[in-house]
C-alpha cells in the first residue's frame, strides 16, 4: 500500500496522549463525519421510498463489507463464504424473531449466533493461508447453502421464511423512513466499533497476523486464536447485516445468499480500500450505485442511438464489468486511496509534498 | 561489567536435523543474568538456527533448553514473550503497514489486557485508559531509540538503519530479561553501527536486560561481549572470553579457511550425515 502523507493543519500540536489516539485524525475530519450522519438522519425529509431504500441497503452492506474487510483487509484471511454468513444472520433473526423475542434482541443475537458458526468454519484458518484457505471457505459457503435448503425447522427449507417487522418499544418500524434510523444506528455501532478495535491490542495484533505472522507470534500473539478471532468478528457484523436485511424485505430466502453475494462482498472492499474502515462504506456504496449509475448511462446511450434500444440491458451489464475492470487497474488501493491523495493534494497545495 | 551472575538460560546438547542435514550437533552452553553473550561463527554454521531454537520457531531434534532452571521447550512460542525472551530478526521482520508506534504496541501486547470487546468498546471498559497508560511507556523507548521524528510514518517505508532501530524497539516493548539480537549491525554504517553498539550497551546497564547477540563485526563482539562461542558446522568449537576466542586456532582457521584437522572431521561428518 503506497504511503500518502496526512499532514496536520499548522498549529494544531497534541498536548496528550489522548488527543494523539482520537478517533478522527483532525477536527474537520470529525465535523465531516457528523454531517453525513445528520445528512442521512434527515434524508425522509426530503427523500422518498427509492432514495431511502438505496440508503438502508447500502448501510446494510457496508455493515456486513466492514465485517469481511476485519477479516480480508486487517488480518489478511480471503473468505469466500462471506454471502453465506449474511445469510445466517437473516434466517437466524427471523428464527429467533418467531419465538417471540423482539427483534431489537435478535438482531444482536443473530449476530453473535453467526459469529459462533462463522468461529467454527474459520477453524481451518489455523492452518491454511491464501488460496487454500479461500477453497475452505468455499466449502463452508456451499455447506450454509445445503443447511439453508434443508433445515425446514431453522430456514423453513425451499420456501423461506418470515422475518417479523422490527418495533421499537411499540412502534413499528413499518416503513423506509423508521428502518432507515435502525441501520443507521447499526451502521454507527458497527463502524466505531471497528475503528476503535483498530486502535487497541487486538486490532493491532490482527494487523500484526497479516503482516509478519512469524514475528507477530514472537510478539506474543497466538496465532490461530487471532485468526478465528478474526472469522468471528467478521462473521458477527456478516450477521448483523443480514438480520437487518431479513427484517427489511420480511422475507428471507436462502437464493439471494449465493457465492455471487460473497464475491460482492470482496469487490466491495476491494474497490473501498482493503483494511480501511470508511473503505467499506464507500465500496458498498460504489457496488450498489453502479449498476444503477449505468442503467441511467445505458438509456442515455439509447436516446442518442436508438438501434440499441433493445440492447440497454446488456450495455447495463457490460459497463458495470467495464467500470469495475477499470477502477481495479486505474485505482487498485481502492476509493479510500483516491481520498487521501486529493485530501493530502489541497492540504499541500501549491506544494507537490 | 557485569557480575556474571545466575545462569539464565542453559543450552543443553541441542542437535537439530532437517531431513538428513545436521543444522546443530550437540550444542551447549549458557547465558548469565546480566551479560552480553555473542554468538559468532561463518555464514551458515548454525546461528540463527540456534536463535530460532530459543525462540522457539524450531524445535530441537535432540536436548534441552532450560529458562531459569525450567524446562523452556514445552512452552509454545507466543509464551515466550511472557516468559521474558524477546527477539530481533537479521532480516527485518515488522509489520510494513504499521505505524512505528503501533509496531512499539504490538510488543506490549502480553502486558495489556483489553481485548476485542473492551477495545470496541473503549471509553467503556477501561482500555482507553490502558491503551493511554502504555503509550507513556512506549515513549521512553522511543526517546531511548531517538525515533521520535517517525513515530507516524508506516514502518515500511522507513530507511534500513531506522527499521533495525524499531525492530529493536519492538522487542524492548516486551520488557524481556533475554533479549536475542540477530546481526543487530548487519549493512549499517560506521555512525548506525556506532549508535547501535550504544543502543546495546545501554540496554543492559539502564533497562537491565540479558542480551544474546549473533554479529559478524569482529571489532563489535570484541568490544561488546563479556562472553563469546563459536559456531562452526553446527558444532560449538570455542567459548570462552572473546580475546581467549579469537586465538584459537580452530577459530581463526574456520574463518580464514585454512586446513584444520577438527574442522575437516566435522565436515567429513556432515557430508557423511547428507549422503
Amino acid at each position: 500500500m503506497a504511503h500518502v502523507p496526512n499532514p496536520r493543519p499548522t498549529g494544531d500540536f497534541r498536548v496528550s496522549y489522548a488527543a494523539d489516539r482520537t478517533l478522527f485524525k483532525t477536527r474537520n475530519e470529525t465535523y465531516f463525519v457528523i454531517a453525513g450522519v445528520l445528512l442521512v438522519a434527515l434524508a425522509p425529509l426530503f427523500f422518498g421510498g427509492y432514495v431511502l431504500s438505496q440508503l438502508i441497503l447500502i448501510g446494510i452492506y457496508a455493515i456486513a463489507a466492514l465485517g469481511l474487510n476485519v477479516l480480508t483487509g486487517m488480518t489478511g484471511q480471503i473468505s469466500l463464504g462471506h454471502g453465506a454468513f449474511f445469510g445466517f444472520g437473516a434466517f437466524a433473526s427471523a428464527w429467533i424473531a418467531s419465538r417471540g423475542i423482539p427483534v431489537m434482541f435478535a438482531i444482536p443475537l443473530a449476530g453473535v449466533m453467526t459469529m459462533a458458526v462463522g468461529m467454527v468454519f474459520g477453524i481451518p484458518a489455523a492452518r491454511l493461508k491464501g488460496l487454500y484457505l479461500a477453497i475452505a471457505t468455499l466449502a463452508s459457503q456451499y455447506i450454509l447453502e445445503d443447511f439453508f435448503a434443508r433445515a425446514d425447522w431453522f430456514t423453513g427449507g425451499t420456501y423461506g421464511s418470515l422475518a417479523e417487522t422490527a418495533s421499537f418499544f411499540g412502534y413499528q418500524l413499518d416503513s423506509d423512513a423508521s428502518y432507515l434510523y435502525l441501520v443507521l444506528f447499526w451502521v454507527i455501532v458497527s463502524f466505531v466499533g471497528v475503528a476503535n478495535l483498530a486502535r487497541t491490542r487486538d486490532g493491532r495484533a490482527l494487523v500484526a497476523v497479516r503482516d509478519h505472522y512469524l514475528s507477530a507470534e514472537i510478539m506474543g500473539i497466538n496465532l490461530t486464536k487471532y485468526r478465528i478471532l478474526s472469522f468471528g468478528i467478521s462473521s458477527f457484523f456478516a450477521g448483523i447485516g443480514g438480520a437487518l436485511y431479513g427484517h427489511y424485505l420480511g422475507f428471507v430466502s436462502g437464493e439471494g445468499f449465493t457465492i455471487l453475494l460473497s464475491i460482492e462482498f470482496l469487490a466491495m472492499i476491494i474497490i473501498g480500500g482493503l483494511g480501511s474502515v470508511s473503505g467499506s462504506l464507500l465500496g458498498a456504496a460504489f457496488i450498489l450505485l453502479l449498476p444503477q449509475a449505468m442503467e441511467i448511462f445505458a438509456n442515455a446511450v439509447a436516446t442518442v442511438v436508438p438501434a440499441i434500444a433493445q440492447g440497454t440491458a446488456y450495455i447495463k451489464q457490460m459497463s458495470v464489468g467495464a467500470a469495475i475492470i477499470l477502477f481495479l487497474v486505474l485505482e487498485p488501493e481502492g476509493l479510500v486511496h483516491r481520498w487521501r491523495l486529493m485530501r493530502a493534494s489541497w492540504k499541500l497545495y501549491p506544494f507537490s509534498h | 561489567m557485569a557480575d556474571h551472575g545466575s545462569t539464565l538460560l542453559r543450552v543443553d546438547g541441542v542437535s537439530l536435523r532437517f531431513g538428513g542435514v545436521k543444522a546443530l550437533s550437540d550444542v551447549t552452553f549458557d547465558v548469565r543474568k546480566g551479560e552480553l553473550f555473542s554468538l559468532i561463527g561463518p555464514n551458515g554454521a548454525g546461528k540463527t538456527s540456534m536463535l530460532n531454537c530459543i525462540s522457539g520457531r524450531y524445535r530441537p531434534t535432540e536436548g534441552d533448553i532450560e529458562w531459569r532452571g525450567e524446562n523452556l521447550l514445552k512452552h509454545s512460542i507466543n509464551d515466550r514473550a511472557k516468559l521474558g525472551i524477546g527477539r530481533t530478526f537479521q532480516n527485518l521482520a515488522l509489520f510494513g503497514h504499521m505505524s512505528v508506534l503501533d509496531n512499539i504496541l504490538v510488543g506490549r501486547h502480553h502486558r495489556l489486557k483489553n481485548n476485542f470487546l473492551t477495545g470496541m468498546t473503549y471509553w467503556i471498559g477501561g482500555a482507553r485508559r490502558e491503551e493511554l497508560n502504555e503509550r507513556r511507556f512506549v515513549e521512553t523507548i522511543i526517546d531511548f531509540l531517538e525515533i521520535q521524528h517517525v513515530r507516524n510514518e508506516p514502518a515500511g517505508i522507513l530507511s534500513y538503519g531506522l527499521r533495525k532501530r524499531v525492530e529493536l524497539a519492538r522487542a524492548m516493548a516486551i520488557e524481556p530479561e533475554l533479549i536475542l539480537l540477530d546481526e543487530p549491525m548487519a549493512g549499517m554504517n560506521l555512525e548506525e553501527k556506532e549508535d547501535m553498539a550504544r543502543f546495546i550497551l545501554a540496554l543492559r546497564e539502564e533497562f537491565a536486560m540479558t542480551i544474546m547477540m549473533i554479529e559478524h563485526d569482529m571489532g563489535v563482539v570484541v568490544d561488546l561481549s563479556d562472553r563469546v562461542a563459536v559456531l562452526d558446522f553446527g558444532k560449538v568449537i570455542a567459548a570462552g572470553l572473546p580475546d581467549e576466542v579469537l586465538a584459537d586456532e580452530h577459530v581463526k582457521k574456520a574463518y580464514l579457511g585454512e586446513d584444520d584437522e577438527v574442522l575437516h572431521a566435522l565436515a567429513e561428518e556432515q557430508e557423511r550425515a547428507t549422503a
